[in-house]
């Protein structure tokens, strides 16, 4: 307690999360930093202590206490049945959880990446997302697939590539992309009582970002519904669509283009498959001018979803100009730092094509 | 008895259009009874024939063998000190049972094939005649709340799990009558505890071995029997679930049917190892007479005991043939000869097998089994008029059963003003 005392005092706000990180049944504060690791972690925890149907499968998810450390501490509490060690199996593993999840339980798939989901990508198309459909109904597959997605940092071609785009194409699944803390827990609680296949598409990156959590968003009971858009940002000049890591990007941007005396709006997807095409379409009709941004590749992505939506849409009588679309380059992700750098978008590179877009 | 003798008496009269006339013989003779010296004396004459009747003669069923053993085959056994027993019981409802189940089946394909011929059935249609007993003698052994998942050769499954035939041929047929209201077709149809019908070759192995895992969390002490192709025995997935299920102890019967051919590829041209029931290597397996529905039965009981008693999976080859094509676009003698497809009708077809089994046991008379036989012909025959002219699905559902427990969507049309609805 004494040490917990100085430590707080010492080191001020990171304190808060050290402590947090010490046990799981703690007292409720007001607003507080919680990092996206975390929140993923909570979530599991909460829904697992909810519904004992709900277990979490994968490669190192439970004695290593995850690849990425999300998974940190729910071995210890919930055991072997709960937390499951896969061998490196991803379309065996990937198999099992979807036929688990037919049989009546309610698992957590986690994929090292959804680089490695490529393995097993007919096990999550065409046994899990379809399988409803083709049952009439006979059949659900109430199953979470979640992992890092998209670029990481140094890890090169094999390992960078974002599925948003090759997922959102299905029907039958539910593709989602958190940016933040609140949205990585409330939409993975979401998920998780979801009685359909969710692709949860996290990013390597935000994990250790501590994020303001509000007093709401730390109950257990809370959810975001999965299909709605958040603005993060109000503002009159623009739109600026993005998910998961570009959101930060976008909102760094739009500080800067302030200062200009561009005010944009920033919407957080939250939701990649069903897409909330009606804020981005209202916030269009208010703005007259849209640019996406993603890390993705540009060819049939998220991006080019949102311009072919609100060209078919009645929010392309408003537009100003034609939306413009930032998105990683159209090249394997390279290694060399300055290499990689330059293969995502950077800040300077969304207040340049907002700068575009408004002609200015 | 005699109300049964008159039914039936009359039920020859319209199908052999001849004078019949059934007369109970026990009345007249007694085959059971010591007593018999003294129903001598009261003995009655026969009834004299009317002119021009045939009388054919039966008997009641108090004569029926019961029960019977029968010397079954021995599997070849592999990680297994013991196997299935060498002798199966059999109770004549039993008989009656499985050699009702089967024809059905039989029936059932062989309408199919003359629909799909008819253009009444399109896409794939993967029949099953010739390999009923692995579905009748596996159905036998487990209980109706074990689970069970196949591939695409699924129509004996789905009617060994409870889907009617009417069902089956509307789903085959694009109905809304359908077991999947006609949206699956001949490869996705479900039932409770009974997973499909798959496409996708393999994929249904992982699946199985997931519903085990479940069985196996929730303690309800079920099995799952994951069935497979010698084609399918080839695909990786099928390791990596071998490789779980024997590390978590899964109750998973894996059971590979062995036709021989994996489309139009011979086992020996696929596989550089054709004994399947060893491909499980760490996971013990035995390798049994596809064709016979006891061996079937007894091995199928001797797997599932061994998957509750908490050992892990275990492995099950069944040989066994199929006497249509891979599909109904496969004529299926281009890569093995009509005399082969023949001397399996005739040497080792699983009805026949049983039929003769029971007649030459005394455990049905030729004349029940052929009146099944007429019931299940005439069933068969309803369900496909029923097929047929059971409406396709309306339009208006076209987009629903996207998700599960979710408030309607809008799905988007063939073209941006075709908004559709969709609901769970």
């Amino acid at each position: 307690m004494a040490l917990s005392l100085r430590c707080f005092l010492r080191c001020g706000k990171n304190a808060v999360s050290a402590v947090r990180q010490r046990g799981f049944h703690r007292s409720v504060p007001a607003a507080a930093q919680v990092t996206v690791r975390d929140a993923l972690n909570q979530a599991m925890d909460e829904e697992m202590e909810r519904d004992e149907r709900v277990f979490l499968m994968g490669e190192e998810v439970a004695q290593y206490d995850g690849a990425y450390k999300v998974s940190r501490g729910l071995w210890k509490k919930y055991g072997d049945k709960r937390v499951i060690d896969t061998p490196i199996s991803e379309m065996g593993f990937a198999g099992i959880a979807v036929g688990s999840a037919m049989a009546g339980l309610r698992p957590i798939c986690e994929f090292m990446t959804f680089n490695f989901s490529m393995q097993a990508i007919d096990q999550v198309i065409n046994s899990a997302a379809k399988t409803y459909y083709m049952s009439a109904g006979l059949q659900a597959v109430p199953i979470v697939f979640r992992g890092p997605n998209g670029a990481s940092a140094g890890v090169a071609a094999q390992h960078s590539q974002c599925f948003a785009a090759w997922y959102a194409h299905c029907p039958g699944l539910k593709v989602v992309s958190p940016w933040n803390a609140e949205d990585a827990k409330g939409l993975l609680k979401a998920a998780i009582r979801d009685d359909n296949p969710v692709v949860f598409l996290e990013n390597e990156l935000m994990y250790g970002v501590p994020f303001e959590m509000s007093e709401e968003s730390q109950s257990k009971d809370f959810t975001i519904p999965i299909g709605k858009a958040k603005i993060e940002r109000q503002g009159n000049h623009i739109t600026m669509v993005s998910h998961s890591r570009f959101v930060g990007h976008c909102l760094d941007a739009a500080a800067v283009l302030a200062k200009d005396g561009i005010e944009c709006e920033v919407i957080n997807l939250r939701t990649i498959r069903p897409m909330d095409v009606e804020s981005i379409e209202a916030s269009v009709m208010k703005t007259n001018h849209l640019v996406t941004v993603e890390g993705g590749w540009p060819q049939f992505g998220v991006g080019a979803e949102i311009c072919a939506r609100i060209m078919e849409g009645p929010a392309f009588n408003y537009l100003d100009a034609p939306v413009t679309r930032v998105t990683g380059v159209d090249i394997p992700m390279p290694y060399a730092k300055i290499l990689e750098d330059h293969s995502l978008p950077q800040i300077k590179d969304i207040i340049f094509s907002v700068k575009k877009t408004l002609n200015v | 008895m005699k109300a049964m003798l008159a039914i039936i008496s009359n039920a020859l009269c319209r199908i052999t259009g001849k004078n019949v006339l059934l007369i109970d013989l026990s009345e007249y003779i007694s085959l059971t009874s010591p007593a018999a010296p003294t129903l001598a004396q009261t003995q009655r004459q026969p009834p004299k024939p009317p002119p021009g009747a045939r009388v054919v003669v039966s008997r009641s069923f108090t004569d029926f063998t019961p029960q019977a053993t029968f010397d079954i085959k021995q599997c070849d056994l592999h990680r297994l000190e013991e196997g299935p027993p060498l002798k199966a019981e059999l109770t004549r409802e039993q008989g009656l049972q499985y050699y009702r189940t089967m024809q059905t089946v039989r029936r059932m394909e062989l309408k199919a094939d003359q629909l799909y011929k008819q253009k009444i059935i399109r896409g794939f249609c993967h029949l099953y005649d010739g390999q009923e007993a692995c579905a009748a003698g596996i159905e036998a052994a487990i209980n109706r709340s074990d689970h069970l998942i196949t591939a695409y050769r699924a129509h004996g499954y789905t009617y060994t799990r409870g889907v009617t035939i009417k069902e089956i041929l509307a789903e085959l047929t694009g109905r809304k009558g359908g077991v999947a209201k006609g949206k699956g077709g001949s490869m996705h149809m479900y039932a409770p505890y009974f997973y499909g019908g798959n496409g996708i070759v393999g994929a249904q192995v992982p699946l199985g071995a997931g519903i085990a895992l479940a069985c196996r969390y929730q303690g309800n002490n079920q099995v799952c029997v994951t069935l497979y192709g010698d084609g399918a025995a080839n695909q990786g997935q099928l390791f990596e679930s071998f490789n779980m299920a024997a590390l978590w102890k899964l109750p998973c019967i894996f059971i590979c049917e062995n036709n021989r051919y994996g489309m139009g590829t011979s086992v020996e041209r696929a596989s550089a190892s054709t004994d399947y029931y060893k491909r499980g290597d760490f996971i013990p397996g035995l390798r049994v007479d596809g064709m016979d529905v006891l061996c079937v039965r007894e091995a199928a009981k001797f797997a599932a005991d061994y998957c509750r008693s908490g050992k892990g999976p275990i492995v099950m080859e069944l040989q066994t043939y199929r006497y249509h094509g891979h599909s109904m676009s496969d004529p299926g003698v281009s890569y093995r000869t009509r005399e082969e497809i023949q001397e399996v009708r005739s040497k080792n077809d699983p009805i026949t097998v049983l039929k003769e089994r029971l007649l030459s046991n005394n455990m049905a008379s030729a004349e029940e089994l052929k009146d099944i036989d007429v019931a299940i012909r005439k069933e068969v025959e309803d369900a496909a008029q029923f097929a047929t002219s059971d409406p396709e699905p309306p339009l208006e559902q076209l987009c629903n059963h996207i998700f599960c427990n979710n408030p309607p969507v809008e799905v988007r049309g063939t073209n941006p003003w075709s908004k559709l609805q969709s609901v769970s």
